[in-house]
C-alpha cells in the first residue's frame, strides 16, 4: 500500500512551503492598489501642472510705453468738443507716426509692418479713452502705456525662443532688436492683465478677455438654478413624501434614473429641435442654455433631494401629524426645512455640473464669436467652457495661454462651489 | 424685457390678493381663528393663486409662440412676387429681416422689402405685446377679485391650496417624463426625416461617411455617403482605449480604498479622485491637445512608428483618466456592500487579504462592478468635449490607435455647428446619430442599473 510507504506531508509544512509565493503575491496585490492611485494622481497633478503652468502668464500682459502726439490734422478731428469726432478719429495714424517717431531709422513697407506690429491694435482703444477723459490733449504729447503685439508679448513671456533661427521663429531678429531697444529704456514693463479679466472675447489675442464668457456663465447658470431649484425640490417632495406607490410612479422613477446618464449632448439635440425650432427662441441665447442645462440637472438634483428627504426620520413627520398638521404642513414646516442643506448640497453640484458642460451649448449656438458683453438672457453670448473650447481650437500661439488662463478662472469657480457644498454639509449635516 | 417687467407686475399683484385674501378672512371672524376653517395664510395663498397662475400661463403660452406666430403673419404679408417661394429662401429672407430689427443691418443699406417687413413685425410685436399686458393684467384683477369675494369662513381653502400644490409638484415631477419623452420625439422625427432619404441599412451598415452635400446638384462630389460604420468602429475604438485605462486602475483603487486603506489616507485619496471627477471635460479636451497628443507623437517618432496628430490613443488616454473616478466610486460602493461576514469567514480559514479580495469579495461583488462597467462604457460613447476636440474628423475604417478616427458626438457637433439649413441630410443625419447614441447608453444604463439594483438587494 502506498499510503503507508510514503508518509503524508503535514499540512503546517504544506502551508509553511505556499507562505512565502502567497505573501509575495499579498505585496504585489497591494502594490497594484498603490500604483493604481498613485498613477490617477500622477494625471491629476500633471493636469493642474501643465495647465498652471501654460495659463499663469496671461495674467500679465507686455505693455510698451509711447509718446503719442494727439494732432488734430492726423486724427481727422475738426471739432473736439463733438464726441462722435472723438470716437472716430484715427487714433491708428497717431499710434504709427509715434512708433515712427521712436525708431526714426525704420523705412520700407514691409519693416514699417513690422514696426506697426510692435503694439496692439488695442493701443488705439488706450488713445481714445485718454482723449475721451480730456479732451483738452488734442495737439499735444502724451506718454503712455499700451499693450504690446501678441508676438512681442510671447517673447516677453518666454513662449517664443530667442535661441531658434530665424527661419523657425515668428518674431524676427529686427523686431527682437526693437524690443531689446524699448527693453533698454526701461519702456518694456510686464502689467497685471486687467483687460483680460474684464474684457470681451476678441480676434486678437492679446486683446481678449473672459469678462462676456463670465457674464454668459453667469446668466445661463441662473436661469438654471431659477428653473431647476424649484422644479428639482417639487419633484423630489412629490416623489419621496407623496407619490402614491404604482406604476406610474415607477416609470418616473426609472425616468429621473435613465436620464441621468443620458449623454449631455442628446440635452443640446432636444434643445436645438424643441426651444430653437419650435418654440422659435433665439439662438446663442443664455435663456435656452438655461432651459437645456435645467432639463440636464434636474435629474440629479431631484436624486440628491430624495436622498436628502430620506435621511429626515419619520419621527418627525409622526411628531408633526400628531399634533394636527395636514400632510402638506407637516413637509413644508418640518421635513423640508430639515432636508434643507441636503437639497442646497445638491442643487449646489448640479450647478457646478451645469458650468462646466459645453456639449449642449455647442448645439444650440452658443460657440457664436460674440464681443459685446451680454446684458440680458435673449442676447447672444458664449460660456465660459465654450470659450475655452473656442480658444483652444484657435491656432494663434497668444490663445494658449488664455485657454489655459480660462480654465484656471474656471476651476476656481467649480472649487468654489464645491468648497460651499463641501462647508453646508459639513456645518448642516445631523445625525439622528 | 417686457415679458419680465409683466411678471413683476403679476408679482406684485398677486402679493396684494395675498395681503388682502388675509386680512378679509381675519376681518370676517373678527380675529377668533377657530371660527375659520383654515388659516388666514390659506385664504390669502389661494387668492394669490387664482390672481397669478391663469395670468401666467397665458404669458408663457404666448411667450412661447409669438415668433412663430409674428413671422407666419409677416411671410404671409410680402408682396406677391415672393408667394410660392421656397423654405430656404423665406428663411434667408427672415433673417435678413431680423438682421435689419436687431440693427445688425442699417435699414439704409437694405432691401426696402425686407425694411417694410421688419416694420411690420415690430409694429405686430408692438400690438401683441400691448394685448398680452392687457389680457393678462385682466385675467390676473379677474382671478383676485372672484375668489377675494367668495371668502367665507366655512370655506376649504386650506384643501383647495394644498390640492393646487399637489398638482404642480406632480407636473414638477413629470418633468423628467416629459423630458425623455421630448428627446425621444424630436430626435425620433428628424431621423424618420433622415431615413426617407438614406436607407436605414446603408446608414447602419455602410462603410463611407462623407456628409459633405453640395449645395447645388451639378457641383462635383454632390452626393454625400451616410454609411456609419468607420464611426461606430471608431467610437468604439476610443471607447475601448478609454476602457483599458480607465477599469484597471479605478477598479484597484477602489480595492485598495476599500480594503486595505488606513482611515486617514482613505479621507485625503477618495476625494482628490472625485476632483478628477468635478473637472469640466473641456479641461480634459484641452489637456488631450496641449499635452497628451504631442507628448504620444513624439514618443512614436522616437520609436519610428507614425502617429496621427488626432490620434485615437491620445483622446481614449485622456478619456480613461476621466472615467476613473467614475468606475473606482461605483466599484467601491459595491464592495462596501458586500457583507463584512463573507471576509471574516474566508480570513478564519487563513486566507490573506488578497486572496479574499480576489476570490470571495470579488466574485460577490462581480455583478455590481460589471453594471458600474457598462455604465462607464455607456458614459465614454457619450463622451463629446474630449473626442471634439482630440479626436479627428474625417471617418477612418481603421483599428489602428495610433490612427486618426472619429465618433458619433463628433460628427453630431461637426454636423450641426456652422450654418446649415436645418433640413438638409447633413443636419438630419446629427439626428439619426443622436437617435443611435441615446439608445444604445439608454439599453446599457437600463441593464446596468438593474443588474446594480437587483445585486444590492441580494445582500440587503
Amino acid at each position: 500500500m502506498s499510503n503507508q510507504t510514503l508518509p503524508l506531508p503535514r499540512p503546517v509544512d504544506v502551508i509553511n512551503t505556499g507562505l512565502g509565493r502567497r505573501r509575495a503575491a499579498e505585496r504585489r496585490f497591494r502594490l497594484y492598489g498603490v500604483a493604481a492611485i498613485t498613477l490617477a494622481l500622477i494625471f491629476l497633478v500633471l493636469l493642474f501642472i501643465s495647465i498652471i503652468g501654460k495659463g499663469y502668464t496671461a495674467f500679465w500682459q507686455t505693455q510698451i510705453q509711447m509718446e503719442a502726439t494727439l494732432a488734430p490734422e492726423l486724427l481727422d478731428i475738426a471739432d473736439p468738443a463733438d464726441r462722435n469726432q472723438v470716437m472716430a478719429a484715427n487714433y491708428g495714424a497717431v499710434m504709427k507716426a509715434a512708433l515712427r517717431q521712436a525708431f526714426p531709422e525704420v523705412s520700407g513697407r514691409a519693416e514699417q509692418r513690422q514696426l506697426f506690429a510692435l503694439v496692439s491694435s488695442g493701443a488705439e482703444d488706450v488713445l481714445r479713452q485718454r482723449l475721451l477723459d480730456d479732451p483738452s490733449l488734442l495737439g499735444q504729447t502724451v506718454s503712455l502705456w499700451v499693450p504690446a503685439g501678441s508676438d512681442i508679448d510671447m517673447v516677453r513671456k518666454g513662449h517664443i525662443d530667442r535661441s531658434l533661427p530665424e527661419s523657425e521663429r515668428r518674431v524676427s531678429d529686427q523686431e527682437l532688436a526693437w524690443m531689446d531697444e524699448l527693453a533698454q529704456q526701461g519702456r518694456i514693463e510686464q502689467r497685471f492683465n486687467w483687460n483680460f479679466l474684464t474684457g470681451g472675447d476678441s480676434r486678437s489675442p492679446e486683446q481678449a478677455g473672459i469678462w462676456g464668457a463670465v457674464v454668459g456663465s453667469f446668466l445661463t447658470l441662473a436661469v438654471t438654478m431659477l428653473l431647476s431649484f424649484p422644479l428639482g425640490a417639487a419633484a423630489a417632495v412629490y416623489l419621496e413624501e407623496f407619490a402614491p406607490k404604482n406604476r406610474l410612479t415607477d416609470i418616473i422613477e426609472v425616468n429621473i434614473n435613465n436620464l441621468a446618464a443620458v449623454p449631455s449632448i442628446v440635452f443640446g439635440l432636444l434643445g436645438l429641435a424643441v426651444f430653437i425650432n419650435i418654440f422659435g427662441l433665439p439662438r446663442s441665447a443664455p435663456l435656452v442654455g438655461g432651459l437645456v442645462l435645467t432639463l440636464m440637472t434636474l435629474p440629479t438634483i431631484i436624486i440628491a433631494g430624495r436622498a436628502a428627504l430620506k435621511s429626515v426620520p419619520p419621527s418627525i413627520r409622526e411628531a408633526a401629524l400628531g399634533v394636527g398638521a395636514s400632510p402638506l404642513q407637516t413637509v413644508t414646516n418640518h421635513v423640508l426645512p430639515l432636508a434643507m442643506p441636503g437639497i442646497l448640497t445638491g442643487m449646489i453640484i448640479g450647478m457646478a455640473r451645469a458650468l462646466g458642460e459645453t456639449a449642449p451649448l455647442l448645439m444650440i449656438g452658443m460657440v457664436a464669436f460674440i464681443v459685446d458683453v451680454p446684458k440680458g438672457i435673449f442676447d447672444p453670448a458664449t460660456a465660459l467652457p465654450v470659450q475655452i473650447y473656442l480658444w483652444a481650437d484657435s491656432p494663434e500661439l497668444g490663445f494658449a495661454e488664455r485657454t489655459s488662463a480660462a480654465i484656471m478662472v474656471l476651476l476656481v469657480f467649480l472649487l468654489s462651489m464645491n468648497a460651499l457644498a463641501v462647508i453646508l454639509r459639513r456645518r448642516f449635516e445631523r445625525r439622528w | 424685457m417686457n415679458q419680465l417687467i409683466l411678471i413683476f407686475v403679476l408679482l406684485l399683484l398677486s402679493l396684494a390678493a395675498y395681503q388682502m385674501g388675509r386680512r378679509r378672512a381675519y376681518g370676517l371672524v373678527d380675529g377668533q381663528l377657530r371660527k375659520l376653517h383654515s388659516l388666514p395664510v390659506y385664504y390669502g395663498l389661494y387668492a394669490a393663486m387664482w390672481c397669478l397662475l391663469p395670468a401666467l400661463l397665458v404669458l408663457i403660452a404666448w411667450t412661447a409662440f409669438d415668433g412663430a406666430i409674428i413671422s407666419h403673419l409677416v411671410v404671409g404679408q410680402l408682396p406677391e412676387s415672393l408667394h410660392g417661394a421656397d423654405a430656404g429662401s423665406i428663411n434667408l429672407l427672415l433673417n435678413d429681416i431680423r438682421n435689419v430689427r436687431m440693427g445688425l443691418v442699417p435699414p439704409e443699406s437694405a432691401d426696402p422689402v425686407v425694411v417694410a417687413a421688419a416694420q411690420h413685425w415690430d409694429h405686430l410685436q408692438r400690438i401683441g405685446y400691448a394685448a398680452l399686458a392687457v389680457v393678462v393684467l385682466i385675467l390676473a384683477v379677474l382671478g383676485a377679485i372672484f375668489t377675494l369675494t367668495r371668502i367665507h369662513p366655512q370655506q376649504r381653502a386650506r384643501n383647495a391650496v394644498e390640492r393646487l400644490v399637489l398638482v404642480m409638484m406632480m407636473a414638477a415631477a413629470s418633468v423628467a417624463v416629459l423630458t425623455t419623452v421630448g428627446i425621444v420625439l424630436s430626435v425620433l422625427f428628424e431621423s424618420i426625416l433622415f431615413f426617407r432619404l438614406v436607407p436605414v441599412t446603408e446608414f447602419l451598415f455602410g462603410t463611407s461617411w462623407s456628409p459633405q452635400m453640395a449645395m447645388r446638384a451639378d457641383q462635383v462630389g454632390s452626393s454625400g455617403a451616410f454609411g456609419a460604420v468607420p464611426i461606430f468602429v471608431g467610437t468604439a475604438l476610443i471607447s475601448a482605449i478609454a476602457m483599458v485605462v480607465a477599469v484597471p486602475i479605478g477598479l484597484l483603487s477602489a480595492i485598495y480604498l476599500s480594503e486595505y486603506a488606513a482611515p486617514a489616507f482613505r479621507s485625503v485619496a477618495k476625494p482628490l479622485l472625485e476632483v478628477l471627477a468635478g473637472i469640466p471635460t473641456v479641461v480634459y479636451g484641452v489637456f488631450a491637445v496641449l499635452v497628451v497628443a504631442p507628448a504620444i507623437r513624439s514618443w512614436g517618432m522616437s520609436l519610428g512608428l507614425d502617429v496621427a496628430s488626432e490620434s485615437a490613443l491620445a483622446a481614449g488616454l485622456v478619456m480613461g483618466v476621466m472615467i476613473i473616478p467614475f468606475v473606482s466610486s461605483l466599484s467601491d460602493d459595491v464592495i462596501n456592500a458586500v457583507p463584512q461576514s463573507l471576509r471574516d469567514g474566508a480570513y478564519a480559514l487563513g486566507a490573506t487579504p488578497s486572496e479574499t479580495t480576489r476570490k470571495v469579495v470579488l466574485p460577490a461583488a462581480l455583478p455590481g462592478i460589471v453594471g458600474s462597467i457598462m455604465l462607464a462604457i455607456s458614459r465614454a460613447i457619450g463622451e463629446t468635449m474630449i473626442v471634439v476636440m482630440a479626436a479627428g474628423l474625417s471617418a477612418n475604417l481603421s483599428f489602428n490607435p495610433l490612427e486618426s478616427v472619429t465618433t458619433v458626438t463628433v460628427q453630431i457637433v461637426t454636423l450641426l455647428t456652422g450654418d446649415q439649413e436645418f433640413d438638409s441630410p447633413k443636419t438630419l443625419a446629427a439626428f439619426a446619430l443622436g437617435l443611435l447614441l441615446f439608445l444604445v447608453t439608454l439599453g446599457l444604463n437600463v441593464i446596468a442599473l438593474r443588474v446594480v439594483n437587483k445585486y444590492r438587494e441580494q445582500y440587503e
